[in-house]
């Protein structure tokens, strides 16, 4: 029996399990999941549980309800890698040996890679949101908030979705006026990047509206610590920032065990041919979603369209034949705005968000780089489509590569 | 492509100022480059991360990041915005005649 192993049943891990399951021989192939959770967290679900628009039970569904049959299923941390022995050991003491390895693990934030992050204020009057706990403190915290001033920082990039930091500040501005707080509240957005996003066309869209909203930016802060008895991030080069409440999205970075594998760079992503999604350092493993040390974005759409390259290559590398498909970046992200509305994006390594129509060419129903109803019901509706369609390895009307048809240049 | 004339060298940059062609770089350059960006004097730190900078460059294609260059006891961080205030990773770049780094999202 040949042994395909993947690591991390996630988005990325789920997705590929699901497609690679009814098409390998099962008497030829053996298909390993692994995970140390029972429980899949919609990630882009978080955002909405500080706004009481969700709670825990809206993005938590059993994995075990996502995996085909046939396939072993393992509930165990991963402790480290051993590529030359071709093997894995897990922390459960279970040693699975693979001949070709998928790895899926993600990222993580890191508080405590900043001094002061995790100390007296930690989940106080500091909180992220980019995990189930931080996101359900905050909206615990949001409920008696009188007003203040409210700090969102990005401590680094890269982060994953990096548009969530945005959709928090506009939605919260929202609930802020819902609440009858706005004006007792003063809002910043406290960025290292020189704007509001990276890409030109979008970092003005999303910077105008941040100035529409009343929310200050402040761009190219790289934050060096956190001084939380006096309630003020510091910059590397000593400019501070007060807070009232701190909203923080940490560094993010890959699991600790790709680091204990000496599989990672300097912050645990494992170089990746940004093509054929291999490991640059062995060639029979593959790697897949936030896990990768890409430079595209870190999100589940973008995982969704790997996962069909990585499809293709792995079975193109079981068969011996050449590596063919090749990721092109692509990325197609829905940005919530407010007051029932949203903005669409859709880019890819070398093409910058554009406005246009999206996904059928003039006719949409989405429009891009625009604020649109229909685009906040795009957002709700990937919910139904995560569970229902995208885990599962489905089909979606989205092609993996992106296109051109329906932009205007 | 705007090219200017250092040092008696006619050197190329691209529109944001960085260097297009990382061989044509020497010391003398770089310091004329460090004054243009407010730094008087470049002391053995600042070459000690230019020459790294430069070296990752020559074998591995990319530029270190700010976290690696802390992480490799190459330069603390806190330091780095020292030697190079307001943006290190782009200011080192352009004064060690590397390419803008690569924005990440
Ligand atoms: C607040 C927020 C909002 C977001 N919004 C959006 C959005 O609107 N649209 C979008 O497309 N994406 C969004 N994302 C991003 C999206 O959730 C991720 O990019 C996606 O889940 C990545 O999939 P993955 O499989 O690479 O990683 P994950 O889904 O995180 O899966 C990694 C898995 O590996 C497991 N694992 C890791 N290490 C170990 C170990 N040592 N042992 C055992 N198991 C391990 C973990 O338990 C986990 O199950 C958002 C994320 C956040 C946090």
């Amino acid at each position: 029996m040949k042994k395909l192993l993947i690591l991390g049943a996630g988005t990325a891990g789920t997705i590929m399990v699901n497609k690679l399951a009814p098409v390998l021989d099962q008497s030829e192939w053996q298909i390993t999941i692994v995970d140390h959770h029972e429980t899949h967290y919609y990630q882009p679900g978080f955002l909405f549980i500080p706004f009481g628009i969700y709670t825990k039970k809206d993005v938590i569904k059993p994995k075990r309800d996502f995996f085909p049959t046939g396939v072993e299923v393992i509930f165990s941390g991963i402790d480290i890698i051993e590529p030359e022995k071709n093997q894995v050991k897990l922390t459960d003491g279970k040693v699975l040996s693979y001949d070709y390895l998928v790895i899926a693990t993600g990222s993580q934030i890191k508080p405590e890679e900043t001094e002061g992050l995790v100390g007296d204020g930690w989940r106080k009057n500091i909180f992220d949101f980019y995990t189930i706990d931080g996101a359900c403190a905050l909206a615990h915290f949001l409920k008696y908030w009188e007003g203040g001033r409210m700090v969102l920082n990005v401590v680094e990039m890269p982060i994953k979705c990096p548009v969530a930091p945005l959709e928090f500040e506009y939605l919260a501005e929202w609930w802020l006026t819902e609440q009858g707080l706005r004006d007792k509240v003063e809002i910043e957005f406290v960025t290292p990047l020189p704007g509001a996003f990276t890409k030109p066309k979008a970092s003005q869209l999303f910077g105008d509206f941040l100035d529409k909203k009343n929310i200050k930016l402040t761009p190219e802060f790289s934050t060096g610590r956190v001084d939380a008895a006096n309630n003020k991030i510091i910059s590397w080069d000593e400019q501070d920032i007060a807070y009232d409440l701190l909203v923080t999205v940490p560094t993010n970075m890959g699991d600790d065990a790709i680091a204990r594998s000496g599989l990672g760079d300097e912050l645990n992503f494992i170089p990746t041919d940004k093509e054929t999604l291999q490991s640059k350092a062995h060639e029979n493993i593959f790697v897949i979603g936030d896990a990768t040390d890409l430079p595209s974005s870190k999100a589940g759409s973008v995982a969704h369209f790997q996962a069909d390259i990585l499809y293709e290559n792995l079975l193109s590398a079981m068969e011996g034949r050449p590596l063919r498909a090749q990721f092109d970046g692509h990325a197609n992200c829905y940005i919530e705005s407010g007051f029932g509305k949203g903005i669409l994006i859709d880019f890819n390594y070398d093409t910058e968000p554009l406005p246009g129509k999206f996904p059928l060419p003039g006719i949409g129903p989405f429009s891009l780089l625009e604020e649109t109803k229909m685009n906040h019901y795009g957002k709700m509706m990937f919910r139904w489509m995560y569970w229902n369609l995208l885990l599962k390895g489905a089909e979606l009307p989205i092609e993996s590569q992106m296109m051109m048809a329906g932009k205007r240049v | 492509m705007p090219t200017r004339e250092i040092n008696g060298q006619s050197i190329e940059f691209d529109n944001e100022g960085f260097m297009t062609d990382r061989t044509a770089w020497n010391r003398d350059i770089a310091a004329v480059l460090a004054k243009e960006e407010g730094i008087e004097t470049l002391t053995d730190r600042h070459f000690d991360v230019i020459d790294f900078m430069r070296k990752e460059v020559e074998e591995k294609g990319t530029a270190p990041s700010i976290r690696r260059l802390n992480k490799l006891n190459v330069v603390p961080t806190k330091e780095l915005y020292q030697l190079f205030p307001g943006g290190p990773a782009k200011k080192a770049a352009k004064i060690a005649g590397l390419k803008k780094p690569e924005g990440c999202i």
